[in-house]
């Protein structure tokens, strides 16, 4: 399982987000030069068997909470609310305050422009055409019209939203099973199969190839300034989480699993129970006996 | 054990079913349209409270006349307890339904100055399992629309939404994480945590 927890170190050096409910892991860009992983296929078949052993192992995982690690997930969570506080909420207040609010958002962007390539990549490997060539238009328009996507005249068009995908939801989609509960450093909340998308999407990004290697640190540089305008725009939800709740790593883990099954189902009703009915679990750690009041 | 037999049997006869027998005689079954109206009106009252401009604790006031109108709170903050709602008296209960409703207003509507500039559109209704899902799209200044769904339920005897789903997360459930755990941190006393309740959010 260690090698399961590998994935995302890799790039977690140069990119900093954080634990927002609205998007707690949108695409980013690699970090590390890729130019010695050339050979692609075989490395991917061996990752593939690796998740897949993986896999089997957390085969226990269904949709309640998996969390074998939590002992150390606790030590890595305190680890990144003290970055957090030290360092990412500072950081965040100083850089919006600072940065004009049109450079800002002319940030947030680019950055989002400069993940569409792999988001198309990810829908290609998915066999969803349908947000392949979405994503290509507006990347398409974006990149000339927008000024290489500093505007977004996109979705001033109306086109539609971007997929906002990544590996890890590729490999949902191949049937890999959510794995473990992992709370990485600095990325914060993640599973077993995230933190392999994490790995994998170093690949997976086409600009990576593309650009030499000063040109392919704006699109790092473009997702931390971008993850700070993030944690200072949703900065009362977050600070509501990690330091006004009772047990901020219970809530996070929660909260995380909740958005992250939704963005890759959007199944509401699959592992929720209805209050009222009370007879089986499935919706919570403890749900247990709940009866229904209005049962007799 | 027998009565939740009886209910998975009235469950499987179908939803008409399942309504006339929780009320007997009143009320037919919840309809797409009926869900649909009582989301129209609480979106239209939060679209109000949020295009208001009111101090904060108007605000919180308001969320929650809107919380304890249109929200079924006693099965909200029930089921916020899980199983240890079964040995708590029905004084404690109450206590804790009342505690459980200022806490959620004062968290919540405390964020509702985040909306200014924005507004909430119902989309669609689609039954799920017993209850029915309202999904709406929320709008704010300079930020990607996200979904808000509301699930209703006619299972109290009267049409109400019992969760409000964010991108997905669950205030119920969300709730049911925070006050497990700060129960077990007051060692499952009931009466610490509705103090303590009465002053959080």
């Amino acid at each position: 399982m260690e090698y399961c927890l590998g994935g995302g170190f890799a790039r977690m050096m140069g990119y900093v987000t954080h634990t927002a409910t609205q998007d707690l892991d949108f695409t980013v860009h690699s970090t590390a030069s890729p130019h010695r992983f050339r050979a692609i296929p075989a490395l991917l078949l061996t990752a593939v068997m690796l998740v897949a052993g993986c896999a089997t192992q957390d085969a226990a995982a269904t949709r309640d909470v998996f969390d074998p690690y939590e002992g150390e997930n606790r030590n890595m969570h305190e680890f990144n609310r003290g970055l957090d506080r030290v360092l990412v909420r500072p950081v965040s207040k100083g850089y919006t305050s600072v940065v004009p609010d049109d450079i800002e958002t002319g940030v947030v962007r680019l950055a989002e422009n400069l993940s569409l390539p792999a988001d198309i990549v990810n829908n290609l490997l998915q066999l969803n055409m349908r947000g392949a060539i979405q994503d290509t238009a507006r990347l398409v328009v974006n990149t000339t019209v927008g000024l290489g996507g500093v505007f977004d005249p996109a979705s001033e068009m109306g086109m539609a939203a971007p997929t906002n995908t990544d590996f890890g939801q590729t490999l949902h989609v191949w049937g890999v099973r959510e794995g473990a509960y992992i709370e990485l450093p600095v990325l914060g909340p993640s599973t077993t199969r995230r933190t392999f998308g994490h790995f994998f999407d170093l690949f997976t990004n086409p600009l990576t190839y593309v650009f030499d290697s000063p040109e392919n640190l704006i699109g790092t540089a473009a997702g931390v300034a971008s993850g700070l305008s993030r944690r200072e725009r949703f900065s009362e939800t977050i600070n509501q989480i990690l330091y006004e709740s009772e047990d901020s790593y219970a809530l996070s883990r929660s909260i995380y699993l909740q958005n992250r099954r939704f963005q890759l189902g959007g199944t509401a009703g699959e592992g929720y129970t209805d209050p009222y009915e009370g007879t089986t679990g499935g919706d919570g750690a403890a749900a247990t006996a709940l009866e229904d009041p209005y049962d007799e | 054990m027998t009565s939740n037999q009886t209910r998975r049997s009235v469950m499987a006869s179908g939803l008409a079913a399942l309504g006339l027998a929780a009320l007997p005689g009143t009320a037919r079954a919840l309809t797409k349209a009926r869900a649909r109206t009582l989301i129209d009106q609480v979106v239209g009252d939060i679209n109000k409270v949020i295009a208001s401009g009111k101090p904060l604790s108007r605000m919180i006031a308001d969320f929650e006349r809107i919380f304890t109108r249109y929200g079924d709170v006693p099965i909200i903050a029930r089921s916020t307890l899980g199983a240890d709602a079964n040995r708590i008296s029905g004084a404690q209960m109450r206590a804790y339904t009342e505690a459980f409703r200022g806490y959620i207003a004062r968290k919540y509507g405390k964020r509702f100055n985040e909306f200014a500039g924005g507004k909430i559109e119902v989309k669609d209704v689609r039954e799920v399992k017993s209850w029915h899902e309202v999904r709406s799209t929320a709008y704010l200044p300079g930020q990607s629309p996200f979904e808000v769904s509301f699930l209703v339920s006619d299972r109290s005897g009267q049409d109400k939404f019992f969760d409000m789903v964010i991108e997905g997360i669950s205030l119920r459930l969300s709730e049911r994480t925070e006050i497990g755990v700060m129960l077990d941190r007051r060692n499952g006393d009931i009466g610490a945590l509705i103090n303590d309740l009465k002053r959080a959010g």
